[in-house]
């Protein structure tokens, strides 16, 4: 109920999926929530659907794309101007594909690389100031279980999650003595709309499941609940740390 | 003397450091090799030095701006043209910089992840077509303890070296069923010229940190990555090998 009362959040990607998810989970527990994406219909329904679950404004959207700076200081002002501040940054927003070393094409590796990789690395820049006003805060960047092991596809997605784990530990370490706790976290098989459009048939997810101690995927709410205890005072020790998500596929 | 006896290997960001290193050691094991910089003049002189001092003619030193895949594809080129083939792929061309998260601008962002990671993975693009062709091959990314765990500054450097460090991971799974071993070698505080711009006082106390009690030199690098390219370690692949002192021990 009141895990988070009191702190404002900002979510990139929260117009659907795990963002959405974590929108919807944070403002149950008391935060006050910016939503970022740059689906903006969706954003909006997502926002006002969870205004109106609440009976009030507690939910904000604003168009963000995360490769630019730009998007991303408005993203921050918002958080500042109507909420009073930023206390919790969750760098959601993520694009995926399963073409293979030699298959990427080099727009396809740049796309990925500038949204995953340097998406998280702008959202930190431009939260850290903000953040740091409050006198401790926390950052969730969401890696991914191909940030840990590696798969036949997916080249330029796992030198991306690769990046974020490693983005994490070094904001973690230039942070900790301001009080700023960041931390990664590895999903594994979440069914989202990003998985269903890069693989729309479960048949071709069943090797994933198969290879999933837990024999299953996840839905994002599961997610999400790793993300509150890390964004919440809960885990207030917790940093330059990996939490898995996985159902237990990289524990083999 | 043997160790790499009838191999072709490709070598980038070799006119100095640990690249220069390896093919020094490349060439008195029997192989032949072709190292590709873009410090031309540098470069050409470091394969005439090796040739010189072993008395054969086993270096060969190309242009090579690993962000370019055009450069890679004639690097590829040039050992298939010369050597017959590529058995061995060192994607060992970086570059350091220390600046903070904050410090950090989209240009030096930018450039540090296409040579460091967009580099990397250009490399394995061009030379996996030519180790396929041998049947099979080694490659060996350099990624850094900066892979492994965080620092008070440098970024831009730890995010491309957690992604060598996946992207390894990524192509030795794609990669094994055509018998291309890929693996990632992880060096702690080397004494070369990258590193220049670490302030002396703090690499000196790194000295007293390290569990070895001295930076490691551009032979303890090479003499690794030379057991990843070679027969020895036939069943090594998507695997982490750290080259530190053991400072991540810690």
């Amino acid at each position: 109920m009141d895990r988070l009362k009191g702190k404002v959040a900002l979510i990139s990607g929260a117009a659907r999926g795990q963002g959405a998810a974590e929108a919807r989970l944070f403002a149950r527990e008391g935060a006050k929530v910016v939503l970022g994406d740059v689906r903006d219909d969706l954003l909006q329904q997502t926002a006002d659907a969870i205004n109106a679950k609440l009976g009030s404004k507690v939910a904000e959207p604003i168009h963000l794309d995360v490769t630019r700076g730009t998007d991303w200081r408005s993203a921050v002002d918002l958080a500042v101007r109507e909420f009073g501040g930023l206390d919790i940054l969750v760098n959601n927003a993520g694009i995926a594909n399963m073409k293979g070393l030699e298959e990427t094409s080099e727009e396809e590796w740049d796309a990925i690389v500038n949204v995953n990789q340097k998406g998280v690395w702008l959202g930190m820049k431009s939260a850290i100031p903000a953040i740091r006003k409050r006198g401790a805060g926390s950052i969730i960047n969401i890696s991914s279980i191909f940030g840990l092991v590696g798969s036949p596809g997916s080249t330029a997605y796992h030198g991306s999650k690769g990046a974020v784990r490693l983005l994490t530990k070094a904001a973690a370490v230039q942070y900790g003595p301001e009080n700023i706790r960041v931390n990664s976290i590895h999903p594994g098989l979440i069914y989202t709309p990003m998985v269903e459009e890069a693989l729309p048939s479960r048949e071709e997810l069943q090797p994933v499941v198969d290879m999933t101690p837990m024999k299953r995927g996840a839905q994002p709410e599961e997610v999400a609940a790793a993300v509150l205890f890390l964004a919440s005072d809960e885990a207030s020790y917790v940093t330059g740390a990996e939490l898995t998500v996985d159902g237990g596929y990289s524990a083999m | 003397m043997d160790r790499l006896k009838n191999k072709a290997a490709l070598i980038s960001g070799g006119a100095r450091g640990q690249g220069a290193a390896e093919a020094r050691l490349f060439a008195g094991e029997g192989a032949r090799v072709v190292i590709g910089d873009v410090r031309d003049d540098l470069c050409k002189a470091t394969a005439d030095e090796i040739n010189k001092s072993s008395g054969g003619n086993a270096v060969s030193a190309v242009h090579l701006d690993v962000t370019r895949a055009a450069d890679w594809r004639a690097a590829v080129d040039a050992c298939t043209r010369l050597f017959g083939g590529l058995d061995v792929l060192v994607n060992n061309a970086g570059i350091f910089n220390m600046s903070g998260l904050e410090d950090t601008d989209e240009e030096l962002w930018d450039s540090i992840v296409n040579i460091n990671q967009k580099g990397v993975w250009l490399g394995m693009k061009e030379a996996v077509a030519a180790l396929r062709k041998r049947g099979g091959g080694s490659i060996v990314n350099i990624s850094s303890v900066a892979g492994l765990t965080g620092s008070t500054g440098s970024t831009a450097y730890h995010g491309t070296k957690g992604a060598v460090r996946l992207l390894t991971k990524a192509a030795a799974v794609q990669y094994g069923p055509e018998n291309i071993r890929v693996n990632s070698v992880h060096p702690g505080i080397i004494n070369t010229q990258m590193i220049d711009i670490v302030p002396a006082k703090m690499r000196s106390e790194l000295h007293h940190i390290v569990p070895l009690r001295r930076e490691g030199t551009a032979e303890d690098v090479a003499r690794l990555v030379l057991f990843l390219a070679s027969d020895d370690s036939s069943y090594c692949t998507g695997s982490e090998f750290v080259v530190d002192g053991g400072l991540t021990a810690m």
